[in-house]
């Protein structure tokens, strides 16, 4: 087990040292969530303990799943998945190796609105839960990223089409440009199946100090959601792993 | 004096893969002794990597079993894949890291500790003669150069048992003698290695023994020298001329089944080679000619392929 954790960490290290400055971990990553979030912000007068939540909620959604998605097509295309798959680590390690680089990128970059909210004058009200929830949401949805990526192709391009066709409804319908409270009821049962809604209410509570769920939903929904997707993320990866080599 | 007991470290049997309705591997049979240099010969498709990915645990068997030094690969992968070395047929090395960190990647793979695994890389590479590209991304080097390293890194976790896939495929001359050299190597300090190659001359200097596999089964399991005594039948005189010789021009020599031109020679399949002998040297003088070479050629390996993989046919 320790042993596994060992190598996990290797990849990811592997990971950080190839794929951070990959064309499309910037793009989808960094630029995709900062337009997004510039589009609904101006010629608008909002609080802005509101938008900078809603931005660092958006900003660990879309940072976090930028890395996993474009790691498995560009394996197979650059033919290291056969010799990673023939070394003494399982599925799930290879997964949780890449899981953590996404991660570690995820919480990296989600400090940029955190420290540009303070400049600002926003004041955090709850840093630790805030702290707790960033890395849980980082691991779900750098999770949510490894479903994309187990489609046994070696085009990163068709994996990031296909998580941009998710990622983009799951962004409206998650309480970031409209709070979950004053959604109808269809909106607050939509907004509710979606992991994004509960990052982003945790961080309007730690931001505003309220939130439309408790903080306990919030968290119990972000691990709810992590167990799901790394338990399919396997599942989907045992499957398609020998269509990939 | 007592007798060396070689044990078998690669046991496989009645390994099948299916792919839909198609056997690839249908129930082979393979054992591998230690210390074996064990050749796997077929033609395109025969199933030949698909049996190294069952044998190195990267895919699943449909049915069948391979044990790896007592381990069944399929109960305990992670243990099995842990004594062996592998070089994929289509491998790469990251090209966006260096050759250094290659092989660092590799060590903490097979969790072998910093010191070991930075000697180890230091002797590799120096044993490659890649030292001196080591900070370089691997994306520089040349064909031969990344598949040098990749031999290395199979080799950073000092594997029992080497599966080398196609490992001299498409190299040139200096690169590929260098790695039968380490395969050399490698059988004298007593690993296993399971070979892999299109090549027969390789798996005739290299093998102990080899297996034929076409069609997903094995046609045939034995010594390189028994093989070749097995198809036994015609022998071969290759001669060649002074002056250009056509295939017509010669006349009908009692006992020579074929004639086939192989570059400036010609090479006379007979079943009585001292008879055919005895007639070129008559012909030669009869037409003012002067043999250059004259050499009796008995079967090669590659003879035993082509004659085992057409039965099959």
């Amino acid at each position: 087990m320790i042993d596994q954790l060992k190598r996990a960490c290797a990849i990811a290290k592997k990971d950080v040292r190839i794929y951070y400055l990959k064309g499309p971990v910037i793009i989808f990553g960094v630029l995709f969530p900062v337009f997004l979030f510039l589009a609904f912000v101006i010629g608008r007068d909002l609080p802005v303990d509101f938008l900078i939540a809603g931005l660092l909620s958006m900003t660990i959604f879309f940072t976090s799943m930028s890395v996993t998605p474009v790691i498995a097509p560009t394996e197979t295309q650059t033919r290291n998945l056969e010799r990673l798959a023939a070394a003494p680590v399982s599925i799930t390690t290879i997964l949780l190796g890449d899981m953590l680089a996404s991660v570690l990128f995820g919480i990296g970059i989600s400090l940029v609105p955190i420290l540009s909210g303070m400049a600002i004058g926003v004041t955090v009200k709850h840093p630790f839960i805030l702290a707790a929830g960033i890395v849980l949401a980082a691991f779900c949805f750098s999770a949510m990223g490894l479903i994309f990526s187990s489609t046994p192709t070696s085009m990163t391009s068709t994996v990031m089409m296909i998580s941009t066709m998710v990622k983009f409804p799951l962004v409206f319908i998650s309480g970031i440009f409209i709070p979950v409270g004053e959604l109808p009821s269809w909106g607050r049962a939509l907004a509710s199946l979606s992991p994004l809604t509960y990052i982003t209410d945790l961080c309007r509570y730690s931001f505003q100090g309220t939130g439309y769920y408790p903080i306990g939903v919030d968290i119990g929904a972000l691990l709810l959601f992590l167990v799901i997707f790394m338990t399919a993320a396997v599942k989907l990866h045992e499957k398609s792993l020998p269509e990939r080599l | 004096m007592g007798c060396r007991i070689m044990e078998n470290v690669i046991e496989v049997k009645k390994l099948t893969k299916y792919y839909n309705e198609l056997a690839a591997v249908d129930h082979i049979n393979v054992e591998v002794g230690e210390g074996e240099v064990f050749g796997f010969l077929g033609p395109n498709g025969a199933g030949k990597t698909t049996t190294v990915r069952m044998l190195t645990g990267i895919i699943k068997p449909s049915s069948g079993t391979v044990s790896i030094m007592g381990i069944d690969i399929q109960r305990d992968p992670i243990k099995a894949k842990q004594m062996m070395g592998v070089v994929p047929e289509l491998s790469n090395a990251y090209t966006e890291l260096s050759a250094w960190n290659n092989l660092q990647f590799m060590a903490e793979l097979y969790g072998v500790s910093k010191i070991d695994a930075r000697q180890r890389a230091e002797e590799l590479l120096m044993k490659f003669d890649l030292y001196g590209r080591k900070d370089h991304k691997v994306r520089t080097f040349s064909k031969g150069m990344k598949q040098k390293l990749i031999i290395a890194m199979s080799l950073m976790n000092d594997p029992e048992i080497l599966f080398l896939d196609e490992p001299t495929s498409g190299l040139d001359v200096q690169s590929a003698r260098l790695i039968r050299d380490m395969v050399l190597d490698l059988h004298k300090v007593g690993k296993t290695i399971f070979l892999t190659t299109h090549y027969m001359e390789e798996a005739n200097q290299l093998c102990s023994r080899v297996a034929i596999i076409n069609h997903g089964k094995i046609a045939a399991i034995d010594a390189p020298e028994k093989l070749k005594r097995r198809i036994g039948g015609l022998e071969c005189v290759e001669v060649s001329f002074d002056m250009p010789v056509d295939v017509f021009d010669l006349p009908d020599i009692s006992g020579v089944i074929d004639i086939r031109m192989s570059g400036d020679k010609l090479r006379l399949y007979t079943s009585e080679p001292g008879r055919t002998i005895y007639q070129l040297v008559d012909y030669s003088r009869s037409n003012n000619l002067e043999i250059v070479t004259l050499n009796t050629l008995t079967p090669t390996l590659e003879d035993v392929f082509i004659k085992l993989t057409e039965e099959m046919e």
